[in-house]
């Protein structure tokens, strides 16, 4: 058993609780309001509409995972300490679950309304990489056996897959026409696009998958002290 | 000034050692023959776009052949040595300008084993040779830093193209697109931008290969 010292996001990831009972509420909300609500009524679109709070949000809750990991690695390559390199892997592998539910969720609303489950879009391509630059993070970090180095050498390449990815955020959509809204002409999220009744649950539907995403993260994250016997002093 | 020095010593030291075994820089010759043969056979003539893309694709697989080796074929001893000459930037330099030398070669190479063998659908031939150079370039700078991480793992063959081939998607995306625009009369107006991205990616690259390789440097 080893005594580790307590910090600030340790606490909140593993002592505090209130975030995760306001992940219950608003995934709730988010289930039976984006299910029962009236939205407006559009052509082709219909009821798929309300994919909007099931599939953008995994988007969100996938690059704000993501991210966080970005930051971890940055903080592990600053101490040195096992708990980042245990965070990174346990943020990124939420943020491939989420990037992977993305890609399915949207891959099902384009079969009824683009008529094709994979048509070459570019958010689709590039989630479809992103996904490959994570798994060959775990292989990275897995085929290292020395735990300080495996943690160093991961992190690095962390560092450089994510700005990779959100380069390739820009370019992708340089060789083909989006169909995605807000590109090509396809109407977004600016005011006049989106109903307000949509945003009623999108909004908290984007915060409430994104917390539960970070719980889940703090699970493994729990998992991962668990089997290296760390104790919080 | 002791950065210069050690930069071109060290860059001497790549050439040096490059020249005494030559087997392997012919063997990544040879398989560009191979590939380009290989191509040659299975396709017999081809679109200029399918050209292109092909031509990239092969110079990709040679690129990650050749530089895959770049950290590995030192022993371990020795690079102990070498942390006690030279600053870690040095010879991050040194290895990226080595390697952008070795892949303007190889893509040039290449360029003319392909043009004899599958034709010459070129329309603006300075342009496209300048995108060849701008293309080593930049695999040299994103393959470098990765080969540095590969080479952690050790005896992997798989790993550096792992790593490599999500990465290097953006850029070779990139190049498909500027090269199409050298393939047809009227150039595209748009080019300039795509060759910012692709240079912005360069200093990305570049950039995040100076702060983070020192990391994999400490052992």
């Amino acid at each position: 058993m080893e005594i580790v010292p307590n910090n600030k996001w340790q606490t909140l990831f593993l002592r505090k609780d209130w975030w995760k009972y306001l992940a219950i509420v608003l995934v709730t909300y988010a289930l039976i309001g984006g299910m029962l609500f009236p939205i407006p009524n559009m052509d082709i679109v219909d009821h798929t509409a309300r994919n909007l709070h099931y599939h953008v949000p995994m988007w969100f809750g996938m690059v704000l995972l993501l991210f966080a990991g970005l930051v971890s690695s940055v903080a592990y390559l600053r101490t040195f300490d096992l708990r980042y390199d245990a965070l990174t892997s346990a943020l990124n592998s939420v943020g491939i679950v989420y990037g992977l539910l993305g890609l399915t969720t949207g891959m099902v609303w384009a079969n009824y309304t683009w008529g094709e489950p994979w048509s070459n879009d570019p958010k689709q391509a590039s989630a479809a990489i992103a996904m490959l630059m994570y798994f060959a993070y775990f292989i990275l970090r897995g085929s290292i056996d020395d735990e300080d180095k495996s943690g160093k050498v991961s992190a690095v390449y962390n560092i450089i897959i994510f700005f990779v990815y959100i380069a390739l955020i820009f370019i992708i959509p340089r060789l083909t026409e989006s169909l995605h809204p807000g590109s090509g002409g396809n109407p977004a999220f600016s005011s006049e696009d989106q109903d307000n009744r949509l945003k009623m649950v999108f909004y908290p539907a984007v915060i409430g998958f994104t917390l539960l995403g970070f719980w889940m993260a703090s699970i493994r994250l729990r998992i991962q002290y668990l089997a290296e016997g760390w104790k919080i002093k | 000034m002791q950065l210069l020095r050690e930069i071109r010593w060290l860059l001497t030291k790549e050439i040096q050692l490059e020249w005494r075994q030559k087997y392997s820089f012919s063997g990544v010759l040879l398989y560009v023959f191979s590939t380009v043969m290989l191509i040659f056979m299975s396709f017999q003539s081809m679109e200029p776009l399918v050209w292109s893309t092909m031509f990239w694709i092969i110079v990709l697989f040679a690129s990650v052949n050749a530089v895959a080796k770049s950290f590995l074929q030192e022993n371990k001893a020795r690079y102990y040595y070498y942390y006690l000459l030279a600053s870690p930037l040095s010879v991050l330099i040194s290895k990226i300008i080595y390697n952008t030398i070795l892949l303007l070669l190889l893509a040039l190479i290449a360029l003319g084993v392909y043009i004899i063998l599958l034709g010459n659908p070129i329309v603006h031939f300075p342009l496209f040779m300048g995108i060849v150079v701008v293309g080593s370039i930049s695999f040299s700078f994103c393959f470098t830093i990765l080969s540095a991480i590969a080479a952690q793992v050790g005896n992997n063959a798989t790993i550096m193209p792992i790593l490599s081939f999500p990465v290097i998607i953006p850029i070779l995306s990139l190049l498909v697109i500027l090269s199409k625009s050298a393939l047809v009369e009227e150039v595209d107006i748009d080019l300039n931008i795509d060759f910012l991205i692709l240079l912005a990616i360069d200093g990305l690259l570049l950039v995040l290969s100076i702060i983070l390789f020192p990391y994999l440097w400490r052992d």
